[in-house]
């Protein structure tokens, strides 16, 4: 029999359940390790129960092809894990065995990812209170969380120490389970946007953005030039804020004041130009399926611009005067440092990937709307240590900055957003956007009516959740704070 | 006035004024972040919050924890009356006190960390020993820059190093002084667990090394050792004024308007450094006490040279 070939979907797009590729368990299987082989990453990995019939189905981001490769196979109850020889698929395969109760065998630490009710692992891995442990004499345990003395979501970690040296962290999340995915199944309805635009709060434009294109794929509609560049201009603030709140958070956390001071309030003045456009700081309801929101008239404009000037002048200075200090310096040097390798073997993405040097921009792999059209360009960085993912997050402000100043300057005028006819039945779409964290993958798989069979929600914090425990390998346990703070990743987002 | 009642009346007005030295401290600090920052006497109304409110103890904690708060408030007044606030003297005086001096806050140390032993807590464990290795690298700076101040007074007690502090002494041995006063000055840094060594203000239990031990302390007991704190900066910031700034005009009022006006700059100095610098790594550490040690010894071989 000959084997299929995987398919390349564009970004967004959707395509009838019957053109899916569909061969034998060790078809997908080689299909997912040569790729990978060649540089590609998983986006999502996720089980399909139609006609009494189970699919794994494997969305991996090819940088070659600049698309998205689909493939599918049959699974039943159990499959051969990927994991080994696949760490990326590490998490998707717990969340696999946990959600659907398909076990991946053979998984090397087959833990449930969010304390669903009733599904605490009883036949095959550990329980959701077990935790990896380096034996010893001198081995000591420290446990931090849920409850944390900031104002932060609730997380634990898990340290294996020796003295003041981390030999192993575990991070176990779950805390924040929602349970989004299963809420938005039978939709689209008048849930769905806020659902997701609340799906990581402080990824407001991200997950929206990566909706509004799930919706687009499907009903093949187009969205005029100008809604594209308000959307983009949403998506960038949002880069900005969140990179300035970190670039001052992680001054904080180093006590030094004068930065950390500063870039609080600067955070504000940029979400605040998110909420003179769409009238909110976040930007919930700016991006809507089928055009935006809100549009950008000409004086609006020369205000978003003076404001953004203002801000990025006060942020260069707030900014350099970190970069500049010695001590500061000294400090971030080294700390916790993410090897390219270890980046690139765990599929991580984002920001903190890269730092370490690994080639993965969505608007620069993936591009859609305004990003199409341009050349976004690519930073990296080389070390993988909090210097880097510092500078790295203040590089991608100042282009962020820069773009938003040329888009302004064009037409971005409200228009109605186009009117989006029935979803397809049976139907799978594919949606990428690069949020602040890095990439935000949705996909979607219709009925035969025409609604949501299972929409599926990947976070970039889910890929990067393991880079974090990767980074604090045999460093200072006091190190722990900055490098948690230098990735930044979100709780609610991995839950969902 | 005798010397007696003067000394008593500084040490009082220690025990008074030592939480403003922390409101000074904060609001420097918040000068330079840009911040109005709190009131000076914020302190104090910490203190009393502290003082109104219940004790908690953990099931598990013993004795230890409630003798905690008592002793280190002893060491600290303990080491308080054996320090000369300006040129009135200690209220208590004898040869050798500077080890006595020493060992009161080694003593309030001992039952912190014991005390933060005692709960059982990972963290705070973790913050004791932290506490230990570094007031153990610590001490020999200290004892070192005592030692040439105790050469230069030519006294083996705290008043009698800066009693003998006369304009001829003082301009022979101006650098040695200087240097010991710098180290004094790095030494009170980790011993009052301020930046670059630890940060009074974090809220990240994993990089604590005092307050993480003082996590499971409540109420009045917190308020006890809190001002312990503020003395203990206070007691400190007097040594480091007390060879740096070595005045004798004369009139009591006007020494006493010195010493205060040092302590003024001490306080500015230390928000200063908080808010130029970053935390070092704790493995760091290590290096900036040995720093302070460097400097200690500096000052012996130029008092050494000055008075051969």
């Amino acid at each position: 029999m000959s084997q299929p070939t995987p398919i390349a979907l564009a970004n967004p797009s959707a395509v009838p359940l019957a053109s899916l590729p569909r061969g034998e368990f060790h078809w997908l299987r080689s299909t997912i390790l040569e790729q990978i082989a060649g540089g590609a990453h998983l986006c999502s990995l996720f089980p399909l129960t139609m006609d009494g019939e189970t699919l794994l189905v494997a969305l991996i981001n090819s940088h070659e092809d600049h698309a998205v490769v689909a493939a599918a196979a049959p699974i039943g109850n159990a499959y051969p894990s990927l994991t080994p020889e696949c760490p990326e698929a590490h998490l998707f395969e717990r969340e696999i065995f946990e959600t659907w109760g398909i076990t991946p065998q053979g998984h090397p630490w087959l833990k449930p990812v969010r304390f669903l009710p009733g599904r605490d692992a009883s036949a095959a891995g550990p329980s959701v209170m077990d935790f990896f442990r380096v034996e010893g004499e001198e081995v000591h345990e420290v446990a931090v969380g849920p409850v944390h003395a900031g104002v932060i979501e609730p997380g634990h970690f898990r340290f294996q120490c020796h003295g003041e040296q981390v030999m192993h962290l575990e991070i176990s999340l779950g805390y924040q389970h929602r349970g989004i995915e299963a809420a938005l199944t039978g939709g689209p309805d008048i849930r769905t946007r806020h659902l997701l635009e609340t799906a990581a709060g402080d990824t407001t434009c991200g997950h929206g953005l990566a909706h509004a294109m799930i919706m687009e794929g499907f009903t093949r509609t187009d969205v005029s030039a100008a809604a594209h560049r308000v959307r983009a201009i949403g998506l960038e603030l949002e880069r900005i804020a969140n990179h300035v709140g970190d670039l001052g958070a992680l001054a904080g956390d180093v006590g030094f004041l004068p930065t950390a001071s500063f870039c609080g309030r600067l955070r504000g003045d940029i979400l605040n130009i998110t909420a003179l456009i769409c009238g909110n700081r976040f930007g919930r309801g700016l991006i809507l399926p089928g055009g935006v929101g809100y549009g950008i008239d000409a004086g609006m404009a020369t205000t978003a611009r003076e404001r953004l000037a203002a801000a990025m002048r006060d942020i260069r200075g707030a900014v350099e005067l970190l970069f500049r200090r010695p001590s500061v310096n000294a400090r971030f040097e080294g700390t916790g440092i993410v090897e390219r390798i270890t980046a690139d073997r765990l599929g991580m993405v984002g920001p903190a990937a890269r730092a370490s040097g690994l080639e993965a921009d969505v608007r620069v792999d993936l591009p859609s709307g305004v990003y199409a059209a341009r050349e976004f360009p690519l930073r990296l960085g080389e070390t993988g240590d909090v210097l880097c993912r510092a500078r790295q997050r203040w590089m991608e402000v100042q282009d962020s900055a820069e773009l938003i100043d040329a888009l302004l300057q064009e037409d971005c005028a409200a228009q109605p957003p186009a009117h989006l006819s029935p979803l397809p039945a049976d139907s799978l779409a594919v949606a990428l956007t690069e949020g602040w964290r890095g990439q935000v993958c949705h996909a979607a798989v219709t009925d035969a009516a025409g609604r949501f069979r299972l929409y599926k929600v990947t976070d970039p914090s889910f890929h990067n959740w393991p880079g974090l425990a990767m980074a604090l390998r045999g460093t200072q346990i006091s190190d722990f704070p900055l490098c948690n703070k230098s990735f930044n990743l979100s709780y609610c987002g991995q839950d969902l | 006035m005798t010397t007696q009642l003067l000394a008593l009346t500084t040490f009082l007005l220690a025990l008074i004024a030592c939480p403003l030295l922390l409101g000074i401290v904060n609001r420097t600090k918040a000068i330079f972040a840009g911040r109005n920052g709190p009131p000076l006497l914020q302190k104090y109304y910490d203190l009393r919050k502290l003082l109104g409110k219940d004790v908690v103890y953990s099931y598990t904690a013993t004795w230890l924890v409630r003798a905690c708060p008592v002793v280190v408030l002893a060491g600290s007044l303990a080491a308080a009356a054996l320090t000369p606030f300006g040129r009135g003297g200690a209220v208590f005086s004898f040869q050798g006190d500077f080890l006595v001096w020493a060992g009161a806050f080694t003593m309030a140390r001992l039952f912190m960390v014991l005390a933060a032993l005692d709960v059982g807590s990972s963290f705070e464990g973790m913050g004791g020993s932290r506490e230990v290795w570094y007031a153990a690298l610590a001490e020999p700076a200290l004892f070192l820059s005592m030692a040439a101040l105790a050469a230069i007074a030519r006294d083996y007690s705290l008043t009698g190093f800066f009693l003998s502090l006369t304009p001829e002494v003082t301009s022979r041995h101006l650098m040695a002084l200087l240097f010991a006063a710098f180290a004094l000055f790095l030494v009170s840094l980790a011993e009052n667990s301020r930046i670059p060594v630890d940060d009074p203000t974090t809220h990240l239990e994993l990089t604590m090394i005092h307050e993480v031990m003082i996590l499971d302390h409540s109420g009045p007991d917190l308020a006890l050792i809190e001002y312990a704190s503020a003395l203990k900066i206070w007691v400190m910031g007097a040594l480091v004024v007390g060879a740096a700034v070595p005045v004798d005009i004369g009139s009591w009022w006007l020494d006493a308007g010195c010493f205060l006006g040092g302590m003024a700059v001490f306080a500015v100095l230390l928000g200063t450094v908080e808010s130029a610098m970053a935390r070092l790594r704790l493995t760091r550490v290590p290096q900036f006490l040995v720093g302070a040690l460097v400097l200690a010894a500096l000052s012996v071989v130029m008092m050494a040279r000055n008075s051969a």
